[in-house]
């Protein structure tokens, strides 16, 4: 059984393939300790409930909110941050259709898009749209990230 | 950032988890079960809910079961609502809880969370009354399996320390024909102004509903109504809508003559859906 008491403790967490002791207390985010304790701040921390999508972050490949996850429930479970997909061709592609403007939800964007285009390249357009509903942007139409998220779907299956 | 301290533990078994809940009470302790985690630390943060330990039950494997087995389909209360979807394995269920939040979301709340969710919605619950679902739970007396509508009256009714392991599912609700309907205030992602599942069974319609009134129901005397065939379909829903089990929620989310609206049309859909398979 995995135990941790009420007081600070130090665990290993696996993020962006190193793993890195962090102390927490068990009711620390997994947001606030990569933010805090690993200095990731690519995780974006605004409306913490699960709403909007800019902490976004994968764990075993899957995006999760990582607001809404404890860094305790967390740890043996490989964590990538956007620190972790650093100049891949997303983030050009992005830059490319301007689907980017002040950059605060363009993190977590570019996670789930990852993500996606890792488990089902394929996606029709209503997966597409149901998988990036979970990211909110206040600046774009979302008609730029639309195009930008197609792209890297189409440019992953034409290279498979 | 959650403001209060807390234990956490996460058992490799059912009796484990029983136990640590045992011996963490008996230390005058208030510890709660803890499954995708999202309500505890969203409640947690702003000081809507608070303990002294959690007892995470992902790491139990009863409790990740998602699969057929003989006649019934079992589906552990750990599985998240996504791996639910996914797997097609009950239909209804997937459609109803991909409704729920965002997909990312989906990815950490779970089935048993939401059947135990503090808010009015739970749309979890709808298929689970029309397939008349059985659920296991875990206690200091041993498992049991119960009926689901004997232990969800209005909310589930578990006793302390009891937990959910699974639901089970006949496997033939799979193939019944179904709808389910999400109506939201706005954006497609968002707490239901109606939800509503409907399966066609034996020629009858068998419907339950969230967001309609303070809890999530399925309502013998509404689908005596429904099921009417001697009355036209305007009628039949006019005769539902008298039958309703409580008031209509009225709230910020919608007034209570809007969703009366919004249900009428809900069900004038759910007929027309399953039209060839009712009388
Ligand atoms: C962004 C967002 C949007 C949402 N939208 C919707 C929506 O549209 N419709 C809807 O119905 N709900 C919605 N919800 C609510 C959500 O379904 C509930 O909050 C649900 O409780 C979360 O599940 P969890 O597994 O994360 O729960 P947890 O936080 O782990 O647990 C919630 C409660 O259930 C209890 N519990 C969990 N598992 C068990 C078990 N096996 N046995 C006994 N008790 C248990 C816990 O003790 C706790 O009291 C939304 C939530 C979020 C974060
Ligand atoms: S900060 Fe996590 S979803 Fe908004
Ligand atoms: S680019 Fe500013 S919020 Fe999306």
């Amino acid at each position: 059984m995995i135990k941790n008491g009420s007081s600070k403790s130090v665990v290993k967490l696996h993020v962006n393939g190193d793993s890195h002791e962090v102390t927490i207390r068990s009711a620390d985010t997994l947001l606030l300790t990569l933010r805090e304790q690993l200095g990731l701040n690519g995780a974006k921390r605004a409306c913490e409930n699960g709403d909007c999508g800019a902490c976004t972050i994968l764990i075993n490949g899957e995006p999760m909110h990582s607001c809404l996850s404890l860094a305790i429930e967390s740890i043996n479970q490989p964590i990538t941050t956007i620190e972790g997909l650093k100049a891949s061709n997303i983030q050009e592609t992005f830059v490319e259709k301007w689907a980017i403007q002040c950059g605060y939800c363009t993190p977590g964007f570019i996670l789930n898009c990852h993500a996606l285009a890792e488990t089902e390249p394929n996606a029709t357009d209503e997966v597409i749209e149901e998988w990036m509903q979970s990211n909110l942007c206040r600046c774009t139409g979302y008609q730029e990230i639309k195009e930008a998220v197609k792209t890297v779907l189409q440019a992953k299956t034409n290279k498979i | 950032m959650i403001p209060f301290d807390f234990e956490y533990y996460k058992p490799d078994s059912i009796t484990e988890a029983i136990q640590t809940f045992q011996d963490i009470e008996s230390q005058g302790k208030k510890v709660i079960y803890y499954s995708g985690g999202t309500e505890f630390i969203t409640f947690s943060r702003i000081n809507k809910l608070s303990a002294d330990a959690v007892i995470d039950l992902k790491g139990i494997p009863e409790c990740q079961v998602l699969e057929s087995l003989g006649d019934l389909l079992v589906i552990g209360s750990a599985v998240s609502l996504n791996k639910i979807a996914k797997s097609n394995l009950f239909p209804l269920l997937g459609q109803a809880v991909k409704q729920v939040a965002d997909h990312t979301s989906r990815n950490k709340i779970t089935i048993g969370g939401n059947l135990h969710s503090r808010l009015i919605y739970r749309e979890g619950v709808l298929p689970l009354l029309l397939a008349d679902a059985q659920v296991k739970i875990a206690g200091k007396e041993g498992e049991q399996v119960l009926a689901f509508e004997d232990v969800f009256q209005q909310e589930m009714k578990l006793g302390p320390g009891q937990f959910l392991i699974q639901i089970l599912v006949e496997k033939s609700y799979a193939s019944y024909q179904y709808i389910s309907i999400k109506k939201t205030k706005t954006s497609k992602v968002g707490y239901p102004v109606v939800s509503l599942a409907a399966i066609a069974k034996d020629s009858q319609i068998r419907a339950a509903f969230s967001g309609v009134c303070a809890y999530p129901f399925r309502s013998a005397q509404m689908e005596a109504a429904l099921n009417d065939s001697s009355l036209s379909i305007e009628k039949r829903i006019e005769q539902a809508l008298s039958r309703l089990p409580a008031p209509i929620v009225n709230d910020i989310q919608a007034s209570r003559e809007y969703r009366e609206f919004v249900l009428i049309n809900a069900l004038e859909d759910a007929l027309d859906a399953l039209k060839g398979a009712i009388s």
